[in-house]
């Protein structure tokens, strides 16, 4: 059955691929591209939902399947393993329950497009890839898996190629991967030739087993997390996320929010047997995570595309997940994980649809007032807006506010100024947030009178989707993630000192969202001015903000052009013209050179030919007596 | 001087008049006559050695030179008639055309 899961989004890829592209002419229509597009992730699901109730009836014991032999090298053999337990159950309903439904999304969002099969083909492949990571037992499965999602992102990034700058964002997104792979592997390798497996449970019961193992966890955990640093789009490799946006939307909403880029999340939980056993790796998860975090919101606080926010936001939710990881609560990291899943899939299929019904404007500048245009999106975008602002009951209230409670009081790395920063971000993102609803939804229009003539509500399949993700974001909080995973990921112990301060900093957090609210409220709700005030006022600050902290450049200037220099210079110049090139056209040369030397030589007549038939001899004999 | 030395020395004789032939002379019948001289003073010393170390690998390779010169004239002979009516001389330097 876990094999079957796996097995049919790649069935609908070859399908589609084989079928419905110009690989094979597009044999069959639309219909056919969306039954199979869109059937095959949710029976997907349904699988899912059986295993789970099968892993239930079994007392939660993991449920294993070998589908294949891979390889067997000496005593070892590499499997194509699935394993099926509590962690792997709430994500795989993740990927496949949020998947199902972006897919769904997508027959409307991208009805006349040309690439419509090639677009599902892609979707499935990514949906294949994703639970390959999430069911794979051993991290080379997972690893397939890890490269597999980063390709189908590649894609669907630059999915519309004919534009350069999406076809750049898809190889800057490849490249900025591929060295925190290089990390990943580096991981790997070690855990292989400690403990000659890459299956994850045992490489966790091996870290838990008493006995100190061979290898230092610290030194695994953070190889392993410079993977996670790349998938998961946190600094130092946080530049690619952003031009993502390049893709279609339903895209940004399924592989760069709610699923891909929680991997790394995905990979520090199920490899938390060795991050138990790894303070300083952990400790740095937290600091990255949680400066992440803050850098992330303060950038997403001037940005004016709609997409650029959510994917500054998504990049700022994704450090609180680690965050939560650092500090030992992996529960509540993966809780933070399904959540985000829901409210950010819910915004950005809500940001589709306002990009659809404005013909594809993204600048916010230019939008405002549609909340009574399209009052669908706008009911939906507003409830998952509170929830990532983290306005009780919904769902990020609960989440976030779990983080910040253990990344305060838990005895594994928490600390004050770790909450301070985490408040601080909390804070900002409710304020941004809110200013994106505004700017796009309330206030005055700032269309211009023929995109206000064309805005439409989406047809009902994407706004359908909008309100079940809508849904999903107010109640999701109360589904109790954590506590399903306690068994088999404790929570940290908290101090006890500081049990009596739980309820205040609730409190607290309640404040800060409702102050983030009111401030955006304040500053967008008014006349304009107030806005052009404050942004002159801090006019540098504006300008580091906008520019993203100049990290792109700063980048281009220490890695980038070295590179190019040496490529050229060393590499172009030297090795390839001077050396390899020099030493052909120098062999040509020569042979050219004699050839003219020797033709002296036959000059046609006979007798000179003959006294050198004579030299010959007679300095043959000559060196023979000598040598004789 | 035995009957060994002496054939030596024929050959030796044989092989010296036709290479000076070959270089000295410039008609091309008289060329390769001398070639021929060179030729059978090879074959004379192989024969020679033949006969006094007691074995019959000499006389065979004198055989294939046999067939060899024969061969070689009968390519060279008509070829000189080709340009013998095509130049109405004999004279080896006014073929010198023919070079590569």
């Amino acid at each position: 059955m876990l094999t079957l899961i796996v097995v049919l989004p790649l069935l609908g890829f070859l399908l589609n691929g084989v079928l419905a592209t110009r690989l094979g002419g597009n044999v069959v229509g639309n219909r056919f591209v969306t039954v199979v597009g869109c059937g095959l992730p949710i029976a997907s699901f349904a699988l899912v939902v059986a295993s789970c109730m099968a892993l239930a009836a079994g007392g939660y014991v993991p449920l294993v399947e070998v589908a294949y032999r891979w390889a067997e090298i000496g005593d070892g053999s590499f499997e194509i393993a699935f394993y099926f337990d509590r962690l792997a159950a709430v994500m795989a309903l993740v990927v496949t329950g949020v998947g199902s439904v972006i897919h769904v999304y997508s027959i409307g969002y991208m009805k006349d497009d040309p690439g419509y099969g090639r677009f599902f083909a892609y979707l499935n492949v990514f949906l294949f890839f994703m639970l390959l990571l999430v069911l794979g037992r051993s991290l080379l499965v997972l690893f397939v898996g890890w490269e597999g999602v980063g390709l189908a992102s590649y894609l669907l990034i630059g999915f519309w190629f004919d534009d350069l700058a999406n076809a750049r964002a898809g190889k800057k997104a490849f490249i900025t991967n591929r060295v925190g792979d290089a990390g990943f592997l580096l991981g790997m390798f070690l855990l292989y030739t400690t403990f000659g497996t890459l299956d994850m449970d045992r490489i966790n019961a091996a870290f838990g087993a008493g006995a100190a193992p061979a290898v230092s966890a610290s030194l695994v955990g953070l190889l392993l997390f410079i993977g996670a640093t790349g998938k998961s789009a946190q600094i130092p490799l946080h530049v690619w996320l952003p031009d993502a946006m390049a893709g279609p939307t339903p895209v940004s909403a399924l592989i760069h929010a709610a699923t891909m880029v929680t991997a790394g999340v995905y990979l520090v939980a199920r490899m938390a047997g060795v991050y138990v056993h790894a303070p300083e790796a952990s400790a740095v998860i937290a600091v990255v995570g949680v400066t992440t975090a803050f850098f992330a919101a303060t950038i997403a606080l001037v940005q004016t595309d709609i997409k650029k926010v959510l994917a500054y936001s998504t990049i700022s939710q994704l450090g609180f997940m680690f965050l939560a990881l650092g500090v030992g609560a992996y529960a509540v990291a993966i809780f933070h994980v399904v959540t985000h899943a829901f409210f950010k899939a819910c915004l950005f299929l809500g940001a589709g649809s306002v990009i659809h019904a404005l013909g594809g404007e993204q600048d916010v500048r230019r939008m405002g007032g549609l909340a009574k245009k399209i009052p669908l999106t706008f009911w939906t975008f507003a409830v998952a807006t509170a929830a990532i602002a983290g306005l009780p009951p919904l769902a990020g209230f609960f989440s976030k506010d779990e983080i910040l409670w253990y990344s305060f009081a838990s005895t594994r790395g928490g600390a004050p100024w770790l909450w301070i920063v985490a408040a601080a971000t909390a804070l900002m993102t409710a304020f941004y947030m809110f200013r994106l609803l505004w700017l796009t939804f309330l206030g005055r229009s700032r269309m211009s009178a023929e995109v206000e003539h064309h805005v439409h509500e989406s047809p009902w399949s994407m706004t359908g989707v909008l309100v079940v993700l809508a849904v999903l974001s107010a109640v999701g909080g109360f589904i109790a993630v954590p506590h399903f995973l306690e068994p088999q990921l404790a929570l940290p112990a908290v101090h006890e000192s500081l049990h009596a301060a739980e309820t205040p900093l609730v409190v607290v957090s309640v404040v800060l969202a409702l102050a983030g609210l009111a401030a955006a409220a304040f500053l967008f709700g008014g006349p304009s001015e107030r806005v052009e005030r404050l942004r002159a006022r801090f006019a540098g600050v504006h300008r580091v903000l906008s520019a993203k902290y100049f990290v792109d450049e700063l980048y281009a200037r220490l890695i980038g052009r070295p590179l190019v220099w040496i490529s050229d210079r060393v590499f172009l110049r030297l090795g390839d013209r001077a050396l390899l090139d020099g030493t052909l056209h120098g062999m040509a040369a020569l042979g050219r050179g004699t050839g003219r030397v020797l033709a002296r030589i036959q000059t046609g007549s006979l007798h000179l030919y003959a006294w050198l038939v004579l030299a010959g001899i007679a300095g043959a004999l000559i060196w023979s007596s000598r040598h004789g | 001087m035995d009957r060994t030395q002496l054939l030596i020395g024929v050959a030796v004789a044989l092989f010296s008049i036709g290479l000076v032939g070959v270089v000295v002379r410039r008609n091309v019948l008289v060329m390769l006559m001398c070639m021929e001289l060179m030729l059978n003073g090879v074959n004379l010393s192989l024969i020679t050695f033949a006969q006094q170390t007691a074995t019959t690998v000499g006389a065979v390779v004198v055989f294939l030179v046999f067939v060899v010169a024969t061969v070689e004239i009968a390519l060279a002979i008509p070829i000189v008639l080709l340009l013998v009516r095509d130049k109405h001389t004999l004279d080896i330097g006014a073929y010198s055309e023919l070079r590569g």
